[in-house]
């Protein structure tokens, strides 16, 4: 319910803001009746109320709203003018609207006030019948007199416990001047004893309340006083709730409002300051003198918490958005007749102001395109034996810097076949390269533009713009966003987006002299090939191109990219392998320094538009480094364009596979044999002289990291391949659990592949888990826990677990 | 009275130049700069102002003026434009001069290049020319500034 609270209190507070803008709006428009701007303001702003509320099923304000939209519209089309009449309808309409408003507020329900008499006066106005304003006046006075007379507790409290908007309490104490002031004060009051107060009440509000009143606004005033009637009626039982209340008011109390752009400058200062202290921090151990030393920390410390502080001011937590979920997913799911329930993990996690508003959009498209797309119908879920209820998880952390956003459905997944037709029809990809894709890279084909496999448009989703701009959206923001999907089973999404973009992480490089910052969110990994290894680089006509375990990576040398010249010449050489778009490429440079975080600044326009760069820097001496754009940079070296290299590359070694997980395996020789084995299984791969083998009884072991670690020879245990032969060095594979290790020994470490597998089970070897095909090649996966257990049966004994997750 | 101009004063290959001193944050002396690799010649680096980032523009490249010797430092002119703060290399400064408008003529249209562009007044002073540089259109390159 406390969703649904904050959806109505959202609503609540964006209402009351549009209707201050309102009152405003009418009275400008009174005195220029054809400025069409004005009049086209008001009328998006009641479009908007009455959209909202038609959605969370408030029909009275809907119907009120409604009415009040075909009037203006009317008058914006300019087939009605305005006149006394119909400002005052509408005015009085506004104040229905803040009524209801406040009784939705104060009471989660719209009131019981018969508002029937100005939907007609509306009506009327609307049917271009003239309509006198003491008719409007005695056809709306009449629902406020009643509601005076019948129904005292709801208006009245409705007026006076609006305690969320800033002028609200103001107003309530004006009003109970009023009361006070007059409260001999007939039930049918007038005019003078009340304007004045309203008017005194300051801000703009109340002054714009004063000039509606001013301009002969009789029904206005008509029920304003006779809600002061009720007041007094009400004033006893009120006075109790008073003191409550100005303490209650907190929420307005201890919180202000304050502009995001003063809190950037804040953050930019305090990056400033922060690049400061490190300079001061530099020189500090030079001085000598312990007070300079002890300021020197405070001030860190100091600066620290300060930093921390601003970056908190900025940070909400995603619950904020997600709170809406709930009631989408309900209802999307009620209209398309399927069951789902909707779970939320992380709900604490907080993140940067404007990246929540960046990623509520793209979040809600992906939801709805989880329970419209995702989730089956009950029955078709009963028929794959599946629980009728679908489960669509929302699951947040923070993981390395990031926010970690996944949205799970155990939904009907994404048919990679259905994907491929479609994409060959709609000429996204050739048949030719359609068969040398992958599973993985069909399903994330979903983001491509114009793309959408729903059978027919629902108005939910399926126009086929929705998941090309989730993925633009969140790539505007440093963010990335994977999707895997096993079809039949659901569909994971999983976005990554940077705590902040302000300051970012960053990898430090050098070439010809200049220093360079890379985001951390395009690195993947560096790799450092001394003299010898030089060599490794090959070319294919003149672009380089070095294999990265078994792939190949094209490579681009920063210096030759800008253009600089090399400082030094060494035969050291730096590959900075980089992400950009799924296309991975190594950028070489002469060296790399560090990682830091950095305080991204924007450059100056004269150097804008140079594609390589994103923007400056301020390093920790106080020199300015260049941010290096990825993708641009990619772009500018043409690796981004080879469609067909990435694609090859991509699906090397897996052509036919056209289902399976994405999965990065070892590779080993047992004597003529390949085998794979998860790398996930894999603690570490070590090298063991032959003489520092020991026995233990009839079990070979050797000490390793002050335990005892039992030898596996795997080759003789699964019968593959003769004995290994004699050489004093022995490979092993490192098996880690529970704190026990044990060595798999085998003949030879081959590669490290990531792969889409699919195991086909194959009969039943002892110690093989199936085959899959890598690299072209059918291999044996090793069933490591079974090929343990053979040896040594109680190995998994203390945890149970650990053996069923292994398996 | 408002015929009454004060000017920043700054040499240029010999060339006296002016710019309005309120369009003028501030002046100081030469700083490490970090060069943009890729970027016309016209710029030559970045600037760490007191964390501000700012760009720094060789005038005499930008007025299409020969290289300033070897060894010899430019002066940073900082100008405020709408963009943000962005320097201009000047061999030496000058003093802030208080020009009427009695001595202030448009520029001849025989002066040629980009030195016609980009001098929207000269005042006569003794001896010399003042020439008054605009500062939008000096900052603004128009087309990339790629290489």
């Amino acid at each position: 319910m406390d969703e649904m609270d904050a959806i109505i209190g959202e609503f609540l507070v964006e209402s009351y803001e549009n209707l201050d803008q309102l009152d405003l709006d009418l009275v400008e428009l009174e005195q220029n009746p054809t400025e069409t701007s004005i009049l086209a303001s008001i009328f998006r702003t009641i479009h908007t109320i009455k959209g909202t509320c038609g959605f969370l099923g408030f029909s009275k304000l809907e119907s009120i709203a409604h009415v009040g939209e075909n009037l203006l519209s009317k008058l914006r089309d300019g087939e009605l003018t305005l006149n006394p009449a119909s400002t005052s309808a509408l005015l009085s309409m506004v104040d229905a609207i803040r009524q209801i408003l406040g009784c939705l507020e104060s009471e989660r329900n719209e009131g019981d006030v018969d508002y029937s008499k100005l939907v007609e006066t509306l009506t009327r106005i609307h049917n271009g019948e003239d309509v006198e304003i003491s008719e409007v006046k005695s056809s709306d006075k009449s629902p406020a007199a009643e509601t005076a007379a019948e129904q005292p507790p709801a208006p009245a409290e409705t007026e006076a416990e609006k305690p969320a908007e800033e002028e609200k309490p103001a107003e309530v104490e004006a009003t109970e001047t009023v009361a006070e002031s007059a409260p001999e004060a007939a039930p049918e009051p007038e005019k003078e004893p009340e304007t004045e107060p309203v008017a005194l009440a300051a801000d703009d509000d109340g002054k714009s309340r004063g000039e509606d009143r001013r301009d002969n606004d009789p029904i206005k005033d008509a029920e304003h006083l006779s809600k002061h009637g009720e007041r007094r009626e009400d004033a006893q039982r009120r006075k109790t709730a008073e003191p409550q209340k100005a303490g209650g008011g907190g929420v307005a109390d201890t919180s202000i409002r304050v502009d995001v752009s003063l809190l950037d400058t804040l953050m930019n200062l305090v990056g400033e300051l922060v690049l400061a202290r490190n300079q001061i921090l530099q020189y500090a151990p030079e001085m000598r003198d312990s007070n300079f030393q002890t300021t020197t920390q405070h001030l860190n410390l100091v600066t620290s918490e300060l930093q921390e502080s601003v970056m908190k001011t900025r940070m909400q937590p995603i619950g904020n958005i997600w709170s809406k979920y709930p009631r989408i997913v309900r209802d999307l799911s009620i209209s398309c007749g399927k069951k789902v329930r909707l779970e939320m993990e992380g709900k604490d996690t907080e993140l940067d102001k404007t990246l929540i508003e960046a990623i509520k959009d793209p979040l809600t498209h992906i939801v709805r395109n989880s329970v419209d797309h995702g989730i089956e119908s009950p029955e078709l879920r009963a028929e794959r034996g599946k629980p009728e209820e679908g489960v669509l998880l929302l699951r947040a952390f923070h993981e390395g810097g990031q926010v970690n956003i996944e949205i799970i459905d155990d939904g009907g997944g994404i048919n990679p076949d259905k994907i491929r037709d479609k994409a060959i029809s709609k000429g996204l990809i050739t048949k030719e390269q359609a068969a040398r894709m992958s599973t993985r890279e069909f399903v994330n084909m979903i983001f491509a533009p114009g793309f959408s496999t729903a059978e027919k448009i629902t108005n939910v989703s399926g126009r086929g713009v929705g998941m090309d701009v989730v993925r633009t959206n969140i790539e505007k923001i440093g963010g990335t966003v994977d999707i895997q999907s096993v079809y039949g089973q659901g569909t994971t999404l999983k976005v990554k987006i940077p705590l902040t973009l302000a300051i970012i992480p960053a990898l430090t490089v050098a070439t010809g002299g200049g220093r360079y910052a890379i985001p951390q969110v395009n690195l993947l990994e560096l790799v450092r090939l001394d003299g010898s290894q030089a060599s490794k680089i090959e070319k294919i006509q003149d672009t380089p191109v070095y294999r990265l375990r078994g792939r190949l990576l094209p490579l681009v040398y920063l210096n030759k990219e800008l253009q600089v010249d090399k400082v030094e010449e060494s035969d050291i050489i730096n590959i900075v392998v980089l992400q950009v778009d799924d296309r991975h490429f190594g950028l070489v440079v002469e060296a790399i320094n560090d990682t830091e975080e950095i305080v991204v600044k924007p450059l100056g326009q004269q150097v804008k538009n140079i594609p390589a760069y994103s923007g400056a820097t301020i390093m920790g001496d106080g020199n300015v480094a260049l941010i290096l754009d990825v993708m641009g940079l990619a772009q500018k070296a043409k690796v981004i364009s080879q469609t067909q290299a990435k694609m090859r590359s991509e699906t090397h070694g897996d052509g036919a596979s056209t289902e399976g997980d994405r999965q990065t395996l070892l590779i080993i020789g047992l004597g003529d044999q390949r085998m794979a084995i998860p790398l996930s299984k894999v603690a570490r791969l070590e090298e063991f002289n032959r003489k520092d083998i020991e026995h233990s009884g009839d079990q070979e072991v050797v000490q390793y990291r002050g335990e005892i670690m039992p030898l596996i020879h795997v080759a003789q245990l699964i019968g593959a391949g003769g004995p290994a032969e004699d050489r004093d060095e022995l490979h092993a594979v490192v098996y880690t659990r529970n704190n026990k290790s044990v060595a798999l020994v085998v003949d030879q470490i081959c590669d490290i592949v990531e792969e889409n597998i699919t195991v086909k089970k194959s009969g039943t070897r002892h110690g093989i888990m199936g085959t899959v095909v890598v690299q072209n090649q059918v291999t044996d996966l090793l069933d490591l826990e079974n090929v343990i257990l053979s040896v040594d049966p109680t190995f998994f004994d203390e945890e149970v677990a650990g053996l069923l997750e292994g398996n | 009275m408002s015929d009454e101009t004060q000017f920043c004063t700054f040499y240029l290959n010999k060339h006296f130049f002016g710019i309005e001193v309120e369009k003028v944050q501030e002046v100081f002396r030469y700083q490490e700069m970090t060069p943009i690799p890729l970027a016309s010649s016209t710029i030559k680096g970045l600037i760490n102002l007191r964390g501000q980032i700012i760009t720094a523009i060789d005038l005499r490249k930008r007025l299409q003026m020969p290289d300033r010797a070897e060894g010899v430092l430019p002066m940073n002119v900082v100008v405020r434009t709408a963009d943000g703060a962005v320097s201009l290399l000047v061999d030496e400064i000058g003093d802030v001069l208080e020009m009427s408008l009695e001595d202030y003529e448009p520029p001849p249209d025989t002066i040629e290049g980009m030195t016609r562009e980009l001098v929207c007044g000269v005042y006569k002073l003794e001896g010399t020319l003042l020439l008054i540089l605009d500062t939008t259109k000096t900052i603004d390159f128009g087309e990339p500034a790629n290489a």
